[in-house]
């Protein structure tokens, strides 16, 4: 009787989470697909259309690429296409596709005292910066804009160090906070930029320079990381992206806060057309 | 300050509007965070009790350890928690990462070593003499312990009001191992942190403010059953 009850418990205990299993996508994306509230739109979408339940956990770029490979996500949506490119060879992830991109600026204190108002490449405007030990915050947090960021003082040759370098560690929104505070440089992406309108105080100095498209993509997560991975919701979730409803709805979104949409939806393309 | 001004009548506004959201949010982080508490009384009550009158070698390093546990960092805590429950983890198989269950566990462990040093204290701090006249008087083991537990319930109830406010003001572990999703395991501190990060300050101040009125509620009615026999 009592062996007999035990093999019942098991039974439902195991049963349970794989029946769980099956319905659930873990998604691991970046705070800023989070916050701009982009997702709180397209992922009922997608559950209505599938049945399916998406748990969405939004981290930077760099633990959200990191946490997939470890096999505890199913999909990833993120903007960092080198770190990207690097775990797609590691077969880590796999079938990468373009969703979408918005872009990032430079903004900064109103006085600029740099002088980099207006200049037409970003690489330069950082050196300047640099020269002029001009404040700048920076995320700190390994996100796909703390990594872009990164990528444009390489670029720059010069190495972002001392008391006029100021790394938040925290989220871009925090980080705004903290530029405006210390009346610093930094660089966001358009969307936070553009929702923190009333509580800050510097203006677009710098955009519109191609390294500073901020270029989003979706990847399966390979089910060899893991004894668990949802390999065919996560592809699921992956098609729903870049499918052509799934893209009207990001190319307008955001229209009727801002007066602007907030991202391009670029499925079907490659990164070459943005060379 | 015309911003927190902006925050109260904001809260009002989601409240008394019916906002659905809102409300669900502050029923979860209610409900989760009375579960955890009351598993660690089960827990921590017993325990405590046993620690406060036995003795035996080592005892002193284990009463140590009980009392930096009341300490414990949640995010330290979120962190072993969210390994052992991943995929790969110990016990992944469960598949209870991002689910109420998991915050709920993570909040046992933080608030059960405070359940256990509050009720060691409170059980010792009565006279050794008191319990040795019970026996005296023929009481069983189980009758004194009831008769200790029951002169102890002052600090005893201190006990539950510092686990609980120590579980439903935490957001470094609800965030880590709940995920902060939406409609699933959102919880009012967590939904802080993320409407501070889009920016929108009226709202964060709006859940703050409700999150310290549900602790004063909690508060208000332990200490009415706390006092009403005092006074």
């Amino acid at each position: 009787m009592l062996f007999r009850l035990l093999l019942v418990v098991l039974c439902s205990v195991s049963t349970v989470p794989a029946l769980a299993q099956s319905t659930t996508v873990i998604l691991s994306t970046t705070t800023s697909t989070e916050d701009s509230g982009l997702l709180d739109t397209l992922v009922p979408m997608f559950e209505k259309k599938t049945g399916l339940t998406v748990k969405t956990i939004s981290v930077g770029t760099g633990q959200a690429l990191a946490l997939a490979a470890r096999g505890e996500a199913d999909v990833a949506l993120v903007h960092a296409p080198s770190l990207e490119r690097k775990y797609v060879e590691e077969g880590k992830m796999q079938n990468r596709r373009l969703v979408m991109y918005n872009d990032f600026v430079i903004i900064g204190p109103e006085d600029d005292p740099a002088r980099i108002k207006g200049m037409p490449k970003a690489v330069d405007a950082l050196k300047r910066i640099a020269e002029t030990q001009s404040r700048f915050v920076s995320r700190g947090d390994k996100s796909g804009t703390h990594l872009l960021e990164l990528g444009l003082w390489k670029q720059a040759g010069s190495e972002p160090k001392g008391a006029w370098y100021i790394e938040s560690g925290q989220g871009m929104g925090q980080t705004l906070g903290i530029a405006n505070d210390r009346r610093a440089y930094t660089i966001t992406d358009r969307g936070t930029w553009l929702a923190f309108q009333k509580r800050i105080s510097l203006p677009i100095l710098v955009e519109k320079d191609k390294p500073l498209l901020n270029i989003y993509s979706v990847m399966e997560i390979n089910p060899a990381n893991g004894p668990r991975v949802n390999g065919v919701g996560g592809k699921a979730f992956a098609d729903f992206m870049v499918a052509p409803e799934t893209q009207a709805v990001i190319k307008t979104f955001g229209v009727d806060k801002y007066g602007q949409p907030l991202f391009v939806p670029i499925a079907g393309q490659s990164e070459a057309d943005f060379q | 300050m015309e911003l927190i001004g902006q925050g109260i009548l904001q809260a009002v506004r989601l409240l008394l509007a019916g906002d659905a959201e809102v409300w669900s949010v502050t029923w979860l982080s209610l409900r989760i965070s009375a579960t955890a508490t009351v598993l660690s009384l089960a827990l921590g009550i017993p325990l405590g009790t046993t620690l406060a009158l036995s003795r035996f070698t080592g005892r002193g390093f284990i009463i140590s350890l009980v009392n930096t546990g009341m300490g414990l960092p949640p995010v330290v805590v979120g962190l072993f928690v969210t390994i052992v429950l991943w995929r790969n983890g110990a016990l992944g198989f469960l598949e209870l990462l991002y689910t109420p269950t998991a915050m709920i566990l993570a909040q046992l462990v933080i608030a059960a070593p405070i359940v256990i040093g509050l009720t060691l204290a409170a059980i010792q701090q009565i006279p050794e003499k008191f319990r040795l006249q019970l026996l005296g008087l023929g009481a069983s083991h189980a009758q004194v312990v009831g008769m200790l537990l029951k002169e102890a319930r002052l600090p005893m109830l201190a006990a539950v009001m510092a686990g609980f406010g120590a579980v439903i003001s935490e957001v470094g572990a609800s965030l880590m191992v709940g995920g902060n999703i939406r409609n699933s395991t959102r919880v009012l501190t967590t939904a802080t942190v993320l409407e501070t990060g889009k920016g929108n300050f009226d709202v964060a101040i709006a859940l703050s403010l409700i999150l310290l009125a549900l602790m004063f509620l909690v508060n208000w009615a332990l200490t009415w059953i706390q006092q009403r026999r005092v006074v």
